[in-house]
C-alpha cells in the first residue's frame, strides 16, 4: 500500500522500476504492478533519478524553476501514488 | 506524469504525449511477436492467415537472441501471438527465457494447451499474462467464426486458469456483427472467471479481408460499441482499437487516439520479418528482418518505412472534416486492405465517407494478402467454415504429430 505523498519525506526511485530514456523524457515500467508511466520532460527524469540524494522532496524541488515547480510536484505525487517512487526509509538497505 | 490509461493530460507545460509519440520512440511500447504461423484452428477472420507452420520460422536460438535484444532495448513486455503460439515445441522454454530476461510476456491462445497443470504453473509465474480468444458469448456464435469445438476449448482453458487462481487473465473478443449484441454476456463471462474483457476491432487483414464485408459491425452497432465503451470502458481493454469511433460523441474513449504503427507499435512475424503493425502483414508494410545485421534494433531505428510513418499524416481529404481531430483518419491497415487511400477515410468512418468510397472501388484491384499460411484444402460444405480436408499431409493440423 502506498502512503500519502509527503513533501518533508525523502523519496527515491522504486528498485522495481526501470526507466527507459525517450526523446520526450522517459518511460517508467514497474515490474511489480506491470504499470507503465511516462515522465514527460527530461528535467523530470533528472529530478526522479536524483531524488534519492535529497533529504526531502522540498529540497529536491528547490533547484527547479518556480514556474515548473507545481507541475513537477504533481508529477512526483502521481509517481508516488503509482508506487514508482517510494519513501527512502522503505526497504532501504 | 500520466499513466497510459489516463491520457491526455491537461495543463502540462510540455506538449501532449501523443504529439511526442508521433515522432517515434527509442523502442516500441506495444510489440506484437508472432511465434508461429501454425494453428490448430482456421478462424475465418485470422489477421495472419495462419494455419501451416512456415519452414523458415525463427529457430530456438534465433528466438533467444531476439529476446536478448529486446532486453537490451528495454522492451519490458511483448504480446506473443501466432498462429497458436503454444504449438511451438519450445514455447514454454522460450516463455521462461523471456521472463527470466525481464521481458514480460502476454500470450494469446485459443486455449489448446492450457490444461489444469499448465494453468497452475502459469499462475505461479510472474510477468506472464494470458489472453484467451473468444469471438462469441455462445457456442453457436463463436464456433461459426473460430470453428467447431473452439468455444468449449476456450471455456475449459478459462476454467483451468480460474481454478488455478490466475487472476485477471484476458478474454479477447473481436467484435463482429453477430457478437455486438452479446457485449454484456462477454462481460459476465469475464466476471465469472475473474478475468478482464478485451474487445478489439475486426480488421480486413489476412483472411479477415474475405469476411470483413459480411462480419464487420453495422453503423448502428458501431454506435452501440462506442456507447457501451463509454459506460464500461474503465473495466474493458480495447488495445486502442476503436479510436475511429471517437467522433460519435464528445467523450473520447480511453487510449492514445493515434495510429501507433511504426511509432509505438510493431510486429515481428514468425520468420523474423518486421511489420509496422500486427494488422499489416503485407510487403507494403514490411520494414525489414531481425535476421539482417543490426537485428531488430536496426530495423526499429533506421527502417525508411518507419521513418516515413513517424512524420505527420497529411490527413488528405479528411483534414477538412470536423471529426479529424477525433479520429485522426482511423486505421492504416483497414484502409489499405479495403482499397482506400492511406490519407483518406477509414472504411468505418462514422461520417460514412469510407463506405461511400468503397462502393465505387473495383474489388479486383484490392491489395491481395501476400503472406498466406492458410491450410489448403477443400472447404466442406457443412456450414462450418473451418472444416477443411487437407490435400497434402503437411497441410494437416500442426497437432497431428503431437496429439
Amino acid at each position: 500500500m502506498t502512503a500519502p505523498f509527503e513533501l518533508d519525506l525523502g523519496y527515491r526511485l522504486n528498485p522495481d522500476v526501470a526507466l527507459r530514456r525517450e526523446p520526450f523524457g522517459a518511460l517508467a515500467y514497474h515490474f511489480g504492478t506491470r504499470r507503465l508511466s511516462f515522465l514527460k520532460a527530461p528535467d523530470l527524469v533528472e529530478l526522479v533519478c536524483g531524488l534519492g540524494a535529497y533529504r526531502c522532496v522540498s529540497d529536491a524541488l528547490a533547484a527547479v524553476p518556480d514556474r515548473r515547480r507545481g507541475v513537477y510536484l504533481r508529477a512526483l505525487a502521481a509517481l508516488a501514488a503509482a508506487d514508482m517512487i517510494v519513501p527512502q526509509r522503505e526497504g532501504a538497505s | 506524469m500520466t499513466t497510459i490509461s489516463h491520457e491526455p493530460a491537461r495543463g502540462e507545460l510540455v506538449p501532449a504525449l501523443v504529439e511526442q509519440f508521433k515522432g517515434g520512440l527509442a523502442a516500441p511500447i506495444c510489440l506484437t511477436w508472432e511465434w508461429t504461423y501454425a494453428c490448430n484452428l482456421s478462424c475465418t477472420h485470422c489477421l495472419s492467415s495462419a494455419g501451416r507452420r512456415d519452414p523458415a520460422e525463427l529457430t530456438t536460438a534465433e528466438m533467444r537472441s531476439v529476446i536478448d535484444e529486446l532486453r537490451a532495448m528495454q522492451v519490458f513486455y511483448v504480446n506473443v501471438g501466432g498462429g497458436e503460439p503454444t504449438v511451438r515445441p519450445d514455447f514454454w522454454e522460450l516463455l521462461d527465457y523471456a521472463v527470466a530476461s525481464q521481458v514480460g510476456v502476454k500470450f494469446s491462445t485459443n486455449g489448446l494447451r492450457l490444461n489444469a497443470d499448465r494453468a497452475q504453473r502459469l499462475a505461479a509465474t510472474d510477468y506472464v499474462d494470458v489472453q484467451v480468444s473468444l469471438d462469441g458469448a455462445s457456442r453457436e456464435v463463436n464456433d461459426a467464426v473460430r470453428g467447431h469445438g473452439s468455444y468449449d476449448m476456450a471455456l475449459r482453458a478459462m476454467q483451468n486458469l480460474a481454478e488455478a487462481g490466475f487472476r485477471n487473465f484476458k478474454i479477447s473478443v473481436v467484435m463482429t456483427r453477430h457478437n455486438v449484441p452479446q457485449l454484456d454476456e462477454f462481460a459476465a463471462i469475464a466476471d465469472r472467471f475473474g478475468a478482464q474483457l478485451r474487445i478489439t476491432r475486426l480488421r480486413p487483414s489476412g483472411r479477415g479481408a474475405d469476411v470483413w464485408h459480411e462480419l464487420h459491425p453495422t453503423d448502428q452497432q458501431q454506435r452501440e460499441i462506442y456507447w457501451w465503451l463509454v459506460d464500461h470502458g474503465d473495466r474493458v481493454l480495447t488495445g486502442d482499437s476503436f479510436f475511429h469511433l471517437n467522433a460519435l460523441g464528445t467523450t473520447p474513449l480511453p487510449g492514445l487516439n493515434l495510429c501507433g504503427a511504426g511509432r509505438v507499435v510493431c510486429l515481428i512475424d514468425p520468420v523474423g520479418d518486421v511489420y509496422a503493425c500486427p494488422f499489416a502483414i503485407h510487403d507494403a508494410f514490411r520494414a525489414g528482418t531481425v535476421r539482417a545485421p543490426g537485428g531488430f534494433a536496426e530495423v526499429w531505428r533506421s527502417a525508411p518505412l518507419f521513418a516515413s510513418l513517424r512524420t505527420e499524416n497529411s490527413g488528405g481529404a479528411c483534414r477538412s472534416c470536423s471529426a479529424f481531430s477525433s479520429c485522426q483518419g482511423g486505421c492504416m491497415a483497414a484502409k489499405f486492405f479495403t482499397g482506400l487511400p492511406l490519407d483518406g477515410p477509414d472504411p468505418e468512418c462514422v461520417k460514412g465517407h469510407g463506405a461511400s468510397m468503397i462502393s465505387g472501388l473495383d474489388p479486383g484491384l484490392l491489395p491481395q494478402p501476400d503472406k498466406d499460411h492458410s491450410r489448403r484444402g477443400q472447404a466442406v460444405p457443412l456450414g462450418i467454415p473451418s472444416v477443411r480436408v487437407p490435400v497434402k499431409p503437411c497441410d494437416s493440423s500442426p497437432l497431428a504429430a503431437t496429439a
